[in-house]
């Protein structure tokens, strides 16, 4: 099988050891390992000391405060999934978290390893023996995006499931180091770029994520539409997170919808909130924000099924996913996600 | 007074219409609770004291001249205690005869990415995995071919010293009857073009094998194969070691679906370096390794022309195939032939013509995968026959009811049907699915698609060219009660120990658990030649009869002279021997053993199998036949959403004519099994590579070896699934058990095909029918094209002049025109050997040529 470089392997029990431990540089940061592990042992990524946040208690917590929903960066996916305010609050949410991966992988993944997931491409994901055939790329060792050959950046796609969904809700997140913390919108937590694609600063952990009050199912209807080959397994080539405030019966109050998959970053697509606050929401508005989605998607040639049917996708799950929190029909065979929540 | 209805006396044998005892139930699968418990050791969980880890050293560079290996890093590295390459190994081997191009390690040349090149052997999994990445390989590159077409278009630089026409391996031209004559009968004529993109058999056990030095200078290799005897004597010509010194073990394989049926390069690695380091020497492929091994579904492209009568009757047919092979050889000779032969079986085709043709290029080497050949001619077939049904206004299951082979019968290309149930397996499921009334008439977006198939039980010819059995059994009986049963046959999942112990355990009438089996073991098992084209139940099956026949005349005899009885009263029943009409007077079976022990001493019995001669008597004329064949009908229900092209299976009904399930259990895990394999070729698996522009790169990479990225169904993704199993004894057949393993995969993906037409009214011609193809037929009709997404042309290629063979109806003798043995045409009813054969055999309707 593969096999794992040799490593110098730490895991404190307390924050305050890791954010030293991650200060001076080097190590790289480990939480349910899902992501990480395959990335070393195909050796597209590199360290030869890991910190795994896996024994540091107060990260695996889910609290209630005033503001919202608090969520401990390595509470598990299964966690969050398992977590009643999560489900009757922020279904969206929820759903979004149902479909990444499979339950094994839900059980040992967790909620800041989703959002901190390194980005993918066909020509980086794949073992060092592979890699060097086409003699590397980009984002790894080598020069060139095999996606775009003339680009002079990397395309490797976004593949966190959870980000659009917490971006469209409005989420915030916390991030710890030596010099202090400081609190962001997790939107801004994103680069549209396949290499740094996170916005963080050196030493850096992400410790908590904000959901905020005012987005939960008493003030606003959200959705997930996940596109992928099987129901049972695959990461998105598409996702659709939307989260809709209703003011009276039918006018939006706030929009937001925002894409995975579709760029290296999640994409948020402005329009549904030009569009759509303050008028009566209807399949035209709706139609108008959906072909809007599909230019704001860069499906490239990176990952399952051809690009231009993911852009003509992307008008059709955001068409869908509007429709669905918009309490509109929708005329859409429904994505297969993991329907067993637990 | 009969003891047991269920029971047979001795006297009468089992016949056809006799009752059995354990053969048609549902006992559990012998090697079921070691498979359960974590006990059934797999190749890769055998370790010994002192083993050293192997890794591969694979090309990186899809075709090339080795300039200089560079191992002195490796060689430096702590724990690593050999390398091998090639030259070390030079004698080539392949599995089939007519193509032995294969090296254990490369001598000279790479042939596509992913290539072994070099071996390192270490104290560790880890070290070796270093060690290989450390060893440096020069290249001088060669241009790359990534297709059929370029390979026509590229004769030159060959990469075989051999092939029948530049990079084209293998040219074949077959014409049975008068097919141009068929053509202008014909009311109707249709063409298809269609595309089956190739695709690879998953097992979820990874390729494995260990060699051990053994004293006296021999080598034991365990290995996860569907074909130990084959491995055997590959492993004799590289190794230069005679056979007797070279012993092959098969482990229970975790699945194999052909992808094992090969002699694999890691094998013969492993052999040359337990003899070179004096260890044993251990090897497993990783997953993407297992995607360079491949051997999977040869990715065809086919031109299909049959003419119809109005009333759907076909008057000929003309099919041209061409297959992308890879890089080697390997069973690509007779999948050449296998995308025309089994064309026949289902319907009747007066006149025939089959025209095949494989390229190499520079790709893991294509082979057999479940079915072998012939799902990508079925497929497009099935779906010619569904356009045509379209086209005459037939409805699509009275076409092919109309259409039958008959039973007992010689096909155009001279094959010898069997028993035939596709008609009751239609019927099946059509009523099953609700046809009459669903079928074109459910809402846009749902539909109904049927199909069919037929398969092999057990190809008629071996690999290599022999008079000698295809299957043996040994059966050792002594006092203990016990019963060993010995055969070189190989589990692989599909539950071929358990057919071989409940055939045994049936005819002497005593429990599974009696039985003690010892197979795959070239040293101590009679040959078998292993797990492919749906042989085992036949062969071994005959086989273990014979043996278990042998063994209770033998015991009837004793005990007979025991109780003073005739021996044709005898029963062999509830581990018991007993006369029929007083079962109180008889004996244990472990006494009935003593008697026979004492009577005639140490005791032991063999039984063999051979299949039947078939008529064919042209070139080619090997690949085809069997003792019989199976029969499939499928109906696929689906739903398309219109505007996006995602659909998905609901249900699938599926009948197949089995003969009689050994165990219904088992037999429907294989049905089941297979609409799950069909349904991953029908809708999403693809084994596709990947040239970078040539302007910067000659790279030409597999596009994603990964179990992730290898897109095909997992449990959640599965439809309802309907199976019936149609039982109709066979005679040729042991205990009348046809094939179950391959046959039932064939309707899946034509009947996805047609359904996806019912419920959008688009066509695919292609597989697999993706949500983005379905959505560009469906573009295509709205902007008033034709409603179909597919292949639109097929290349010329020069498939050479025919081999003419007149067919059973025109009265030929089953050898081609121009052979100088050819007598000419005789009387329609067959040739002389036939009619012999026939009146031997007291089967006046083996021939049906009127």
């Amino acid at each position: 099988m593969l096999r794992l470089p040799p490593l110098e392997f730490n895991a404190p029990t307390k924050l305050s050891e890791a954010v030293a431990a991650c200060s001076n540089g080097g190590a790289r940061l480990v939480a349910g390992g899902t992501d990480l592990w395959p990335n070393m042992k195909r050796r597209h990524q590199q360290a030869e000391a890991v910190v795994s946040l896996m024994s540091i208690d107060e990260l695996r917590r889910i609290e209630q405060t005033a503001r919202g929903l608090t969520i401990g960066s390595t509470v598990t996916l299964t966690g969050v999934l398992r977590n009643p305010a999560v489900r009757d609050r922020y279904p969206g949410f929820a759903r979004a978290v149902a479909a990444i991966s499979s339950p094994p992988l839900r059980n040992m993944g967790t909620l800041g390893g989703n959002l901190c997931v390194d980005t993918r491409c066909t020509y980086y994901n794949q073992t060092e023996e592979w890699r060097r055939s086409i003699d590397y790329c980009m984002k790894e060792q080598g020069t060139i995006c095999w996606v775009a050959t003339n680009s002079p950046r990397c395309w490797a796609h976004s593949a966190s499931d959870a980000a659009p969904m917490l971006c469209a809700l409005g989420a915030r997140v916390k991030l710890v180091s030596a010099a202090g913390e400081r609190e962001i919108p997790l939107a801004d937590f994103y680069r549209d770029d396949g290499i740094e694609y996170l916005g963080m600063r050196p030493g850096e952990i992400l410790t908590e994520v904000f959901v905020p009050n005012d987005a939960d199912s008493e003030h606003c209807r959200s959705a997930f539409w996940k596109l992928r080959r099987r129901g049972s397994i695959d990461f998105s080539v598409l996702s659709v997170a939307v989260s809709l405030c209703m003011a009276g019966s039918n006018t939006g109050s706030r929009a937001a919808v925002c894409l995975g998959a579709v760029g290296s970053s999640p994409v948020a697509v402005n329009a549904a909130g030009e569009l759509l606050v303050g008028k009566t929401i209807d399949e035209d508005l709706i139609s108008a924000v959906a072909h809007q989605a599909r230019k704001d998607a860069t499906p490239m040639s990176n990952t399952d099924f051809v690009p231009a049917w993911r852009g003509k996708m992307a008008e059709h799950y955001t068409h869908a996913a509007l429709c669905e929190a918009a309490g509109l029909p929708v005329r859409r065979q429904a994505p297969k996600h993991g329907l067993t929540v637990v | 007074m009969v003891a047991n209805p269920k029971v047979a006396a001795l006297g009468r044998g089992l016949e056809s219409e006799e009752e059995y005892r354990l053969i048609g139930t549902a006992f559990r699968r012998v090697d079921g609770r070691a498979k359960v418990t974590g006990q059934t050791q797999f190749a890769d969980d055998l370790n010994f004291p002192r083993m050293a880890y192997v890794k591969l050293v694979r090309s990186t560079v899809p075709h090339a001249r080795i300039r200089n290996i560079d191992l002195s890093a490796a060689l430096a590295m702590d724990g690593v205690l050999g390398t091998l390459v090639g030259t070390e190994l030079p004698d080539k081997f392949g599995i089939l005869p007519v193509s032995e191009d294969e090296h254990a390690l490369a001598v000279d040349t790479v042939r596509f990415v992913g290539d072994p090149v070099a071996a390192v052997a270490a104290v560790s999994e880890d070290i070796a995995h270093e060690a290989a990445l450390a060893v440096k390989v020069e290249y001088e590159l060669l241009p790359t071919i990534s297709s059929f077409d370029e390979a026509l278009k590229t004769p030159e630089p060959q990469m075989h010293d051999y092939a029948d026409d530049g990079n084209i391996h293998k040219k074949v031209s077959l014409k049975f009857g008068d097919v141009e004559e068929g053509f202008e009968e014909a009311d109707v004529i249709l063409e298809d073009t269609c595309y089956f993109e190739g695709n690879t058999h998953l097992a979820m056990e990874q390729h494995s094998a260990v060699g051990v030095p053994e004293d006296e200078g021999r080598v034991t290799v365990y290995s996860s194969t569907q074909t130990p005897h084959y491995v055997h004597r590959a492993l004799t010509k590289v190794l230069g070691l005679p056979a007797s010194r070279i012993r092959v073990v098969a482990c229970s394989n975790g699945g194999g679906f052909g992808g094992k049926s090969d002699p694999f390069n890691h094998e013969m690695v492993v052999a040359k370096l337990a003899l070179k380091l004096g260890r044993p020497c251990k090897v497993t492929l990783t997953r993407e390794e297992v995607f360079y091994c491949h051997r999977g579904r040869h990715p065809v492209l086919m031109h299909l022309r049959t003419g119809f009568t109005k009333d759907g009757s076909i008057t000929s047919q003309h099919l041209r195939t061409a297959l992308d092979g890879g890089a080697f050889g390997s069973y690509g000779v007779a999948s050449t032939y296998y995308t025309g032969a089994l064309q026949t079986t289902t319907y009747r085709i007066p006149n025939y013509w089959f025209e095949g043709a494989r390229a190499f290029t520079n790709k893991p080497p294509c082979g057999p995968k479940r079915g072998h050949g012939t799902p990508q001619p079925r497929f497009a077939f099935e779906v010619h026959l569904d356009k045509a049904a379209h086209h005459l206004g037939i409805d699509p299951a009275e076409l092919r009811l109309r259409n039958l082979q008959p039973p007992d019968s010689v096909t155009a290309n001279w094959l010898r049907i069997g028993s035939i149930e596709l008609g009751e397996c239609i019927e099946a499921v059509v009523r099953g699915s609700v046809w009459k009334e669903r079928y074109g008439k459910l809402p846009e977006g749902r539909g109904l698609g049927l199909a069919c198939g037929a398969y092999l039980c057990g190809a008629g010819l071996p690999i290599y060219w022999n008079h000698m059995p295809q299957s043996g059994v040994q059966i050792k009986l002594d006092r203990s009660g016990c019963v060993a049963v010995f055969c070189g046959e190989t589990e692989i999942g599909q539950g071929s120990d358990s057919v071989l112990a409940a055939i045994v355990a049936e005819v002497l009438g005593i429990e599974l658990e009696d039985i003690r089996l010892c197979v795959g073991d070239t040293d101590l098992t009679p040959v078998d030649l292993g797990s492919y084209s749906s042989r085992v139940t036949m062969m071994v099956g005959h086989a273990a009869m014979q043996a278990a026949e042998r063994a209770r005349d033998t015991i009837a005899r004793a005990v007979a002279a025991q109780l003073e009885v005739p021996e044709t009263e005898l029963v062999f029943a509830d581990r018991r021997v007993f006369p029929a009409g007083d079962p109180d007077s008889g004996i244990d079976f472990s006494a009935a053993v003593v008697a026979a022990e004492a009577r005639f001493g140490t005791l032991g019995t063999t039984g063999s199998y051979i299949p039947p001669r078939a008529p064919g008597r042209y070139r080619g004329a090997g690949v085809g036949p069997s003792p019989t064949y199976s029969y499939s009908a499928a109906v696929v229900e689906v739903e398309v959403d219109p505007q996006t092209g995602v659909y998905d299976c609901r249900h699938v009904w599926m009948a197949h004519d089995i003969g009689q399930a050994i165990n219904p259990v088992l037999a429907l895990g294989q049905i089941e099994g297979s609409i799950y394999m069909g349904l991953g070729e029908a809708m999403m698996e693809e084994q596709v590579f990947r040239r970078l522009p040539r302007r910067l790169s000659s790279a030409l990479v597999h596009k994603m070896p990964s179990l992730l990225e290898y897109k095909s169904p997992g449990f959640h993704d599965m439809p309802r699934m309907t199976s019936y199993m149609i039982e109709s004894r066979d005679e040729r057949a042991p205990m009348g058990a046809k094939e179950v393993g391959q046959g039932p995969l064939l309707p899946i993906m034509p009947a996805v095909a047609n359904a996806i037409f019912d419920a959008v009214g688009v066509r695919v011609d292609q597989v697999p029918a993706t949500p983005e193809l379905i959505l560009k037929a469906l573009e295509a009709r709205a902007r008033g094209r034709p409603a179909r997404v597919g292949p639109t042309r097929f290349p010329k290629v020069d498939y050479g002049a025919p081999v003419e063979v007149p067919t059973p109806e025109q009265g030929g003798d089953g050898r081609a025109k121009h052979d100088p043995k050819h007598r000419g045409l005789r009387s329609a009813s067959g040739t002389m050997k036939d009619r012999e054969d026939a009146l031997k055999e007291r089967r006046s309707a083996t021939l049906t040529t009127a």
